[in-house]
Parts: structure tokens; sequence; C-alpha cells
């Protein structure tokens, strides 16, 4: 041990900074793993973007996280929709403010300003709303406050006060040592209408909407983060019953521990071309082949003993629905009912179409959490794929996947490749590359037979068998002969199954 | 709607200062500069308007805080017209003093 590998992540400087920086935790999913610990304490940061991108989901989320997980009382002061919509809308996603209220650990308080009913006459300040937030942080003893938004409190402001008072603003809460979220529209030249944001705030961040192939896809992006390292990419984002979910990248050295147990692919003939053990736990799985070639039976296979062998299994399926692809195995002798009796098995169901490829991986990723699944199946990926080819998309795949690594999920990816593109396998390299092993089923046509041929393209870490292989589906289940024997047993060369295994050992090992 | 057309009603019935009993409410929060010149600002305006028929109080947020609550304060000074109805605001230092009589409904 004396000659102790020093690893990257060991000498960036992101970790004696991470415990100068006091950082106020959001508890929001995936927000504090991208911001390295949350927000920074006791200063004030801005959350910009336009109507609709969630500012206000984000910023209650913040307040109602603070009470519930870190037992910090908050403010919220708010200058935009009356506080019974505001109550009511987030009570739908189950943010039950009156309970906190009661409780005294929230001040919710909606400001009525129209610039238009009050007449001005000079110059003034909005000292006023600083003996408001102050009455406020006292009465909750608050830690955490929210402004929302800069719009309306400074609408029809002239650009020398607003500017004066803004700066005062943030000092003031800065002053007060508070932890603050203040929201403010998107602007056209600037990052908000303001443009001051980089004088005053110590974090911003930003949300937007877009709308690719008419599916709207949110995300936030950390324009700065004062003293913090941080990812200047953006992030996807979804907000549904639970709050807001950020899908977080992994960071550039994840910590990846490299398992050398194995896993069964519930196929022994795989088995036997993976030096007879099995897959690396841990380690990813590409199934590739055309159209109805069988790639969902080896992934039901797998799927199949995995649960059987008491590990949590997560089926995704994209193509088929559940009930489905338990139909059609039953008739190659696979009971997943059974599985998803016992418990082990579940199945994630959507339709591609629905949703972006973001929003699925978050999706997923929540239920793995949920049941905590140590072996994943995605079939078929190129379904996903389908949606949006960019690189954006791809990208997205590679996180989601580095993501499951991490975690030492097992995950088999079955992607449909279509005859024309089945020697292009660097074509499918997104997918291809990121596999640990990879294995590929071809369709043949051959003297009038249909024949289907199975071989592991590679397997990182193992000496896999580099044969091709005959394979077949019938009602008995899936059959892997070695190719050798084809002319030898021409017209039902899979009928003997037991002559068949003894061969497949023989030209195997 | 109603309240413009009270408004109207009132500029025509309320042609001069006399014989009204104007209260006035200033707020203000500490003594900073604007607080200063709106203190002086009013207090001229009423002297030189009102003669003997106003009553001025200013009342420091930073005293009496729950002003700002009960009378939704967040832009400071303040000067509310309590009486004659109806209650008219405004905001600043009232340095435009024709701005502040118009605001007020006070014609001279």
């Amino acid at each position: 041990m004396e000659n102790k590998l020093i690893s990257p992540s060991d000498v960036t400087p992101t970790n004696f900074l991470k415990s100068e920086l006091l950082k106020s935790k959001t508890g929001i999913d995936g927000l504090d793993d991208i911001t390295n610990g949350g927000i920074p304490k006791n200063r004030p940061t801005l959350v910009v973007g336009a109507p609709g991108t969630g500012k206000t989901v984000l910023s209650m989320q913040y307040i109602v996280n603070g009470i519930i997980l870190y037992n910090e009382p908050g403010v919220y002061l708010t200058f935009e929709e009356k506080t019974d919509e505001l109550q009511i809308n987030l009570s739908s996603m189950g943010l039950d403010l009156n309970k906190h209220i009661e409780q005294n650990k929230l001040y919710l308080e909606r400001l009525h300003v129209d610039r238009n009913e009050i007449q001005q006459s000079g110059k003034f300040s909005i000292d006023g709303l600083f003996v408001r937030l102050g009455l406020a942080i006292d009465k909750v003893k608050a830690t955490r406050v929210v402004l929302d938004s800069l719009d309306t409190l400074f609408a029809g402001f002239d650009n020398g006060i607003l500017r004066s008072e803004l700066k005062r603003l943030f000092f003031w809460l800065k002053d007060r040592k508070v932890t603050a979220i203040i929201t403010a529209e998107a602007g056209d030249v600037f990052l908000s209408r303001f443009g001051l944001e980089e004088l005053v705030a110590d974090c911003v961040l930003e949300l937007n909407i877009r709308v690719i192939n008419q599916i709207a896809t949110r995300r936030l992006r950390i324009v700065k983060y004062r003293g913090s390292f941080h990812s200047t990419n953006e992030f996807p984002f979804i907000i549904d019953e639970s709050g807001i979910t950020i899908f977080p990248e992994v960071g550039e050295t994840p910590q990846i521990i490299v398992s050398s147990e194995r896993i069964s692919s519930g196929i022994k003939a795989i088995d036997e071309m993976l030096e007879n053990k099995g897959f690396y736990v841990g380690s990813s799985i590409l199934i590739t082949g055309s159209a109805g070639v069988g790639k969902t039976s080896v992934a039901a296979s797998f799927a199949n003993n995995a649960s059987k062998s008491a590990m949590i299994t997560l089926y995704c399926a994209f193509e088929e629905s559940p009930s489905q692809i338990i139909r059609n195995m039953k008739t190659i002798g696979l009971d997943l009912d059974q599985q998803v009796k016992s418990g082990n098995l579940h199945f994630y169901f959507s339709i591609p179409s629905l949703f972006n490829i973001e929003l699925h991986f978050i999706a997923i990723k929540k239920m793995i959490k949920k049941i905590n699944a140590s072996v994943v199946i995605l079939d078929p990926v190129t379904k996903i794929m389908e949606e949006d080819i960019n690189s954006d998309m791809r990208s997205m795949f590679v996180r989601f996947i580095d993501y499951l690594k991490m975690e030492q999920i097992t995950v088999m990816i079955a992607a449909t490749v279509t005859p024309n593109a089945l020697d292009l396998v660097q074509g499918n390299e997104g997918v291809s590359s990121m596999a640990d092993t990879c294995i590929m089923i071809e369709s043949k046509q051959e003297n009038g037979f249909h024949n289907k041929i199975l071989y592991i393209v590679k397997s990182r870490g193992i000496n896999n068998s580099k044969k091709e292989f005959e394979f077949d589906i019938s009602n008995e289940g899936i059959k892997i002969a070695p190719i050798i024997l084809k002319s030898k047993i021409r017209n039902g060369y899979l009928d003997n199954s037991s002559k068949i295994s003894k061969e497949l050992k023989s030209a195997v090992l | 709607m109603s309240q413009s057309k009270r408004n109207i009603k009132i500029k025509q019935e309320d042609k001069s200062t006399e014989n009204k009993n104007y209260v006035f409410q200033l707020f203000v929060a500490g003594s900073s500069a604007n607080s200063s010149r709106a203190i002086k600002n009013i207090t001229s305006i009423c002297e030189q308007y009102f003669r003997n028929s106003f009553k001025l109080e200013i009342i420091d947020v930073n005293k009496k805080p729950a002003f700002v609550i009960t009378e939704n304060i967040i832009s400071l000074p303040l000067l509310i017209k309590k009486l004659p109805l109806p209650e008219e605001k405004i905001i600043g230092d009232l340095s435009d003093t024709q701005k502040v009589l118009d605001v007020l409904n006070i014609l001279i």
C-alpha cells in the first residue's frame, strides 16, 4: 500500500473550497448534487426564468424543505399570485402550507404592489419592505427567505431608484444573514431584466423551458456561483407531485466501484461464452439486433433469473406493455408473472412519445430508488433514441448509464438495429461504446433457411468466446448452439437439446 | 371605476381648502435623507395651503413597525391623506409640490 494511487479528484481544489463555503441545502432532488451541497448560506441567490419555468415551485420547495428536512423556518413573500391561489397550486403538489403556518414555521404573505394606485413625488426607498421582512423573519425566526418576484416588486420604478434599491435589498439580506432566493423574470439583453445580478447575487440559477418536437423540457443552469466550482451545463428537470427533480450530471471523475462479482445472464450458453460466469455485476450489457430477432427473450431471461435469485429487477418496457411481455415470455417457458407477484420484478412502462428521453430517465431513476433495484432492463432503447438522435440526447443517455454504474446496478439494454445498418456497429457507437458487454444477434438468410446468429462483439475484462452461435427461440425456450454443428445437423439441428449442450461445451471450452 | 368617478365629483365640489379639516399621516423610516426632506416638504405645504386646518402625524415605522402591515407599506416616505375622504396615497420625498397637491385633490 506504499504506492497509493492519487486519483485526480483528491488534488482538485474542490475539496477544500467545499468546506470553506457554507451552503444551505435545498433538499431538491439533484439540485444539491449539482451545486455541491446547496445554495450559498446567508447570501442571496437569484433564480431567473420566463413565466411558467418553475421559479415559484423551486423557491417554495426550498422553504418547505427547510422546514421539514432541516428544521429551518422560512419567510415567503410574494408579490405575484394571491396566497390562497398559491396554496392551492402547491397543495396539489403535496405541499401543505397551512400546517407550517399554524406551527409558526412559515411566514407567507402576499404583498399587494400596484404602482398605478400610488402616485410618486420625488425620491423614495423600499425601507417599508425591509421593516416588513424584518418583522416576518423575527416572527418565525427564519433563516430562509424567498422574495417572488423582483419584477412585480419593482414594477413602475424608474431606473435610478431601481438600481439603488435592488442593491440595498441584496445588502440588507446579507446583513440579516438569511439565505435568500429572489426570483426574477428573464430579460433580453441581460439575464434578468435588471442586469444587476453580476453585482449583487452570489449565485444565479437560470430556469428555462424549450419545446422540441412538441415535447417541452425544463432545464436548469447554474449561471454563477461565487466561490464555488460548478458545472456550466444545462440540467433537465421535471415538476411532478413531489416537486422538482433535477437530473444531475455525474462528476468528471465518478467514483465507480468496479465489482469482480459476476451475475448470470439466465441463459446457460451465454454464461458459458463469458468464462462460464456471466456478466460483471454493475456492468452494462447491450443486446443488439434487428427487429424480432429475440432481444426481448434474452432480456426477459436475464430479468427472470435475476429476480429469481432475489435481486430486485426493474424492467423498463418502451415498446410492449408489461402484460404483453409476460404473456409472450410464457410461451418460451418464463413465468415472469410469478416474479412480479414475489415483488422482485417491477415494470416501468411508458410510451416514449409522451415524454422526453430525460424525463424517462428521471422517472426510472426515481423508481430505482424507490424499489432499490439492482438490475435494470431497458427494452428497447432504440425507441427512446428515435425520439431525438442529437448529441444532447446521447449525453443524457451516457449520464444515465454512468449513474447506473455508480449505483452498481447491472443494466441490460436492448437496441434495435435495422438490417441495413447491421454491419454499421460504429453507427450505433453512442450506445455500444458505453456498453461493457456487447451481444449481437444477426438474422441470416441462407439456403432457404432463416438462421439467427449470436455472438459476443466485446466484453470488457472477460475472455469471452469469439465464436458465432446458432440462436433459436422455441416453445422450449432459448437455444444456443455452436455454429460448426450446423452442417452436421441440418434440418432440425436444434431438436436434441441435450446433445447440443454437450457439443456446445466441447466447442467453447 | 367608482373611485375615479368620486374623485371627479370631489374635485368639482372641493374648490377651496377653507373650512376643511385635513388629516395627514406621513410614514418615514428613521432619519434618512428622504425622511427629513419629506417632513420638511409636507410641513411647508401644509402651512402654506391649509394654515390652521390640518393635522399632520409623522410616524417612524422603525419605531412603530405594525403600521407597515396595516397600511401595506413597501415604499417610503409615504403620505396618506386620511381626511377628507377619499383616502389618497403618495410616495416620495414630496419635492414636487404640484404633484402632491394634484394627488391630494387640492385645487389652489
